[in-house]
């Protein structure tokens, strides 16, 4: 009842057993005492008064079970004694524990990272950052594209207007030159708002975050606060660091702040080294000072919900200001509202890329949970059928069902702690592992870190639980059975193919084939999907075509020096020997940044009500399109004459001519681009431009001279090797302009590799776990088979004797094994109908019921199974008939 | 406790009580007294006793203590806590009633 009195007698009967086992049997001696006293005292002899008084008490030792029991001891003694008693048997049977651990260790190592991977990127994605429950990312949205960026003026707006969030803070990823010493560098960082590091809840360890109003005025605030890491390897934890100053960009920045150890800021998928205030934009961003700007759309917003609100509320309140701004800014904000979407789906960073993998991991970790327990079930039976006797004995010496139950779910329970304890360490291991399966870029370090925190265990302490259930259940399920009497009688009366006993571990093995035919229809699915996606035509050449840019911003020239430098790089590029062409563009296909959009008005063109055309655009120089093997349909090319002095002119891609002039020839036309008119000059065909996977999409050219940025992308055409032409073109850079670098140059072919590494990532996911499905699966068909022979040898004796031959025996196990695996495939082939639409976002031109996918899963499982039953059969055909059938 | 008890295990544990609510006491003597006090008609199951005292212990009714007995032996002695006290008093008012209202049914004609 109260906790002071009930605590220290458990305790007691705990921990000083015998004194309270003592105290018991004193106290019934005095009861019998008095009674026999009583007894004699009636005229009873002694002899018979002693019988008695045992015979009133009801026997003593039942008195004395029952007051234990009242006394609470029993539940807590018959625990550790089957504890003790379990952990004896693991030890005494290591050929059953150790593997039995390790498929535990497997599973529930597996399921706790990618938890810890869950919790790592989606969840808690910001190390130190406080409170990201209540942070959610915002987001541009418009009618007709996929524009996730918001400009800085609307910002403000809703910093202003919103009630209902706690703060509003922008964090743009951008990449700095870094030269220190003789060493230069290409790093991460971000453009942030002033507000960052309060809102975030960091306080720099050295130094300051930055003020309010540093965010505003043109290239005002030239500060920096810099990561731990990047303070303590380029600038050897220098305690003096603050006030120092260094260029980022060939802009001087002083640094103010040192971020603490393990904040990384506020990107998934890369680390962040140093910060700098919106103010500096320009010297980071192409395309000029863009803050007062409300059509120019570049910043990456988070903010903070105030206590208690939801993402719901918060949301309509944004999207009432977000019409209002329509309404009083037509021009730049027709058609456009914003978003808000929790962190996990955090549109402009990795979150969204990683979202459909790790929830297709979730799912297959989980099977492979269910493969394992299932193993460790078969095994546990298999033990199950030795220890029959043992058993019987304990039913017959009077143990109750539900006591054997608990003794078998206490050393299911051993068992999964053990691989509970083993799978945290595998976690553990295993938390940062995500990112080596990313291809490796120089210059930006993946950061994909795993998190193991208090909700991460408590879901594999769930894990666990479920594993202890599964794997404790499986062998009592069979006792349930057990017949007293005939668990005397002899074994071997099996027949290979008999139901009975043998149909709960043949059902475990078809659950299990099931289970693992999924997952590899899971990943012949997915491989597929990436082998049509890598071999699909992107729409320009891959190969021969190589990528690279020097940063004009960043060296800090102006317009009329870029344009100079530009021309003179571009015909020392040309005149080197092996480049066949050379062209710049604003925007390399299928990098990171995104292209620019504008709302579109074409001659002849009506658009219905409530529809704003509009199209995204790149910036290309003359020769562009023969050096990336973009075929022009129609009309020409760029060429040096369509310079700022020239008529404006447009090259239109295929899509845009169906959809605009109604496959009409749009050549000689005119096109509204950002409220000037412009002439089409040719058509080009589609291509893949952000992504592999995109549908063909309105997409137009504009000569770079006509609409200039400083630091394009340079594109070479070449037959020879990527380092001989680095060397050259770094060496023309360094002619020009010796402070200059050369970004990192990579093939197109590398281009596209990269941005289809996710689908890469969960191939090699799912084809790892499938593997391993597939191994413990088979393991399992092994076991069931090779004791199926062992059982019935009597039978394979008769069948031999009788005239059977090898090539029989060896049939009738493997098509017995065989009839398991199909099935096995049979319901995993309609499991797997309804499963493989969740598939659906991360395949490309594969129908979640391809029949190849379907039909080479089957085709490995057979070669599995075979293989698994193989062993069995041969040892069937090699039994002896006449030892068979004499040991019966 | 709400747990439903059944009626007999009820009645002694009440029986107890009552008895323990006089003077600390014994086992034994706690079987002898129900047995006097009710002239011989109740007879308290003697192997059920041991395990109700000890049941009635760990829910903190009753406490117990040894002590020397009447006739010199060690004996361990029980004693009504406050809390077995109150609960007394609930369970006898609940038994009045109860009998109250058998006694009603039955003597109605």
């Amino acid at each position: 009842m109260r906790w002071y009195y009930k605590v220290p007698l458990r305790l007691r009967s705990i921990f000083h057993k015998n004194q309270a086992e003592l105290d018991l049997s004193e106290e019934l001696q005095f009861h019998l005492q008095n009674q026999i006293d009583e007894y004699v005292a009636q005229g009873m002899h002694p002899e018979d008064a002693r019988h008695a008084a045992f015979r009133s008490l009801g026997g003593i030792e039942q008195a004395k079970e029952e007051c234990r029991d009242a006394r609470g001891v029993n539940v807590i003694d018959n625990f550790s004694q089957d504890v003790r008693f379990g952990l004896r048997m693991m030890r005494r049977s290591p050929g059953f524990s150790i593997p039995a651990i390790l498929c535990l260790t497997l599973a529930i190592g597996a399921n706790a990272a990618v938890f810890s991977w869950v919790e790592g990127i989606l969840f808690r994605p910001y190390p130190l950052v406080s409170h990201q429950e209540r942070l959610v990312a915002l987001a541009g949205t418009a009618r007709d594209e996929k524009s996730t960026e918001t400009s800085w003026p609307d910002l403000l707006d809703l910093q202003r207007n919103c009630k209902l969030l706690d703060s509003l803070f922008v964090s743009k990823i951008t990449g700095a030159t870094l030269n220190i010493g003789e060493r230069a560098d290409v790093t991460t960082g971000s453009i942030v708002s002033a507000n960052y590091f309060d809102a975030i809840g960091i306080h720099p360890i050295l130094g300051r975050g930055f003020e309010p109003g540093e965010d505003a005025g043109r290239s005002a605030h030239p500060v920096a606060v810099i990561s731990y890491q990047l303070w303590q390897s380029r600038f050897k934890g220098d305690p003096e660091i603050i006030g120092k100053t260094q260029r980022f960009n060939n802009v001087v920045h002083t640094i103010v702040g040192v971020a603490p150890q393990g904040f990384y800021g506020t990107f998934v998928g890369w680390a962040m080294h140093f910060w700098v205030p919106a103010s500096m934009e320009e010297a980071f961003e192409a395309g000029g000072y863009k803050l007062e700007d409300r059509g120019a759309r570049w910043a990456e917003a988070y903010v903070r919900l105030k206590p208690g609100i939801t993402r719901d509320q918060a949301q309509q309140e944004i999207s009432v200001l977000a019409s209002r701004l329509e309404a009083d800014y037509p021009d730049t904000n027709r058609g456009r509202s914003i978003k808000l979407w929790p962190l996990w789906q955090t549109p402009f960073n990795n979150a969204g890329t990683l979202l459909p993998t790790l929830e297709i991991m979730l799912a297959v970790v989980f099977f492979v949970l269910l493969i394992a327990c299932a193993n460790v079930g078969n095994l546990l039976l298999v033990r199950s059928f030795a220890r029959r006797h043992e058993m019987t004995v304990r039913l017959a010496i009077g143990a109750g069902r539900s006591r054997l139950l608990k003794q078998l779910l206490t050393e299911g329970l051993i068992l999964s702690v053990f691989g509970a304890a083993g799978g945290m360490l595998v976690a553990y291991w295993c938390r940062h592992a995500l990112v080596l399966l990313f291809p490796v870029r120089s210059g930006i370090a993946m950061h994909l870190p795993g998190e193991i925190d208090g909700r991460v265990l408590a879901l594999s302490a769930g894990v666990c639980l479920i594993a202890t259930l599964i794997v404790g259940l499986v062998p009592a399920f069979q006792t349930r059975s057990l017949d007293l009497a005939g668990a005397l009688k002899a074994e071997s009366f099996g027949v290979v193919g008999a139901s009975g006993r043998a149909w709960v571990r043949s059902s475990l093995v078809v659950l299990q084939v099931c289970l693992s035919f999924i997952l590899l229809v899971g990943a012949a699915l997915l491989m597929q999907s990436l082998q049509k996606i890598r071999s699909t035509s992107p729409g320009f050449s891959t190969t021969d075509v190589l990528e690279t840019g020097v940063s004009l911003v960043a060296a800090g020239y102006d317009v009329p020096r870029a344009k100079t430098f530009q021309d003179e790089l571009i015909d020392r590029v040309r005149s080197l020997p092996g480049v066949e062409s050379a062209a710049y563009a604003r925007l390399a296909p299928l990098g990171y940044g995104s292209y620019s959009s504008t709302p579109i008005a074409v001659d002849g063109y009506e658009p219905p009500p409530n529809e704003q055309p509009t199209a995204q655009y790149n910036q290309v120089s003359p020769a562009y399109f023969g050096t990336l093997g973009i075929a022009l349909i129609s009309g020409r090319e760029f060429t040096r004459a369509d310079d700022e002095n020239a008529p404006l002119v447009a090259i239109v891609n295929e899509t845009m001519v169906t959809r605009y002039w109604r496959g009409q020839n749009p050549i000689g036309q005119r096109l509204q681009v950002k409220g000037k008119w412009v002439q089409v000059v040719g058509i080009a065909a589609d291509s893949k431009y952000a992504s592999m996977r995109e549908s063909p999409k309105p997409f137009f050219y504009v000569p770079l001279r006509q609409d200039f940025v400083r630091g394009p992308g340079l594109n070479i055409r070449t037959a020879q090797p990527l380092q001989t032409i680095q060397a050259a073109v770094t060496r023309e850079v360094r002619a020009i302009d010796n402070n200059l670098a050369l970004y990192e140059m990579i093939t197109l072919q590398e281009q596209v590799d990269r941005s289809t590494s996710p689908q890469l990532v969960a191939v090699t996911l799912v084809a790892v776990l499938g593997g391993l499905a597939l191994l413990l699966a088979s393991i399992g068909l092994y076991g069931v088979m090779s004791y199926a022979v062992s059982q019935s040898t009597r039978e394979l004796g008769l069948r031999m004797a009788l005239g059977a031959g090898a090539s029989n025996l060896l049939g009738l196990v493997l098509s017995r094994g065989l009839a398991l695996m199909l099935t096995g495939v049979v319901i995993g082939v309609a499991v797997a109908l309804g499963l493989t639409r969740l598939l659906g976002n991360l395949l490309y031109k594969v129908s979640p019921r391809d029949p190849l996918a379907f039909g080479s899963a089957f085709a490995v499982m057979t070669i599995a199974a075979l293989a698994a039953c193989f062993l069995p059969a041969w040892r069937a055909t090699h039994t002896d008939p006449m030892r068979a059938l004499r040991t019966e | 406790m709400a747990k439903p008890t059944d009626l007999v295990q009820g009645t002694v544990d009440l029986l107890i009580l009552k008895t323990l609510a006089l003077q600390p006491m014994h086992g034994w003597g706690i079987a002898q007294r129900i047995r006097q006090v009710s002239k011989d008609v109740l007879q308290v199951n003697q192997g059920a006793l041991y395990p109700a005292l000890h049941r009635l212990e760990q829910q903190g009714w009753i406490r117990a203590k040894w002590g020397e007995s009447d006739n010199n032996r060690r004996a361990k002695f029980y004693s009504l806590t406050p809390d077995g006290a109150k609960y007394l008093r609930q369970e006898q008012a609940q038994w009045k009633r109860l009998s109250l209202a058998i006694d009603l049914v039955l003597e109605t004609p």
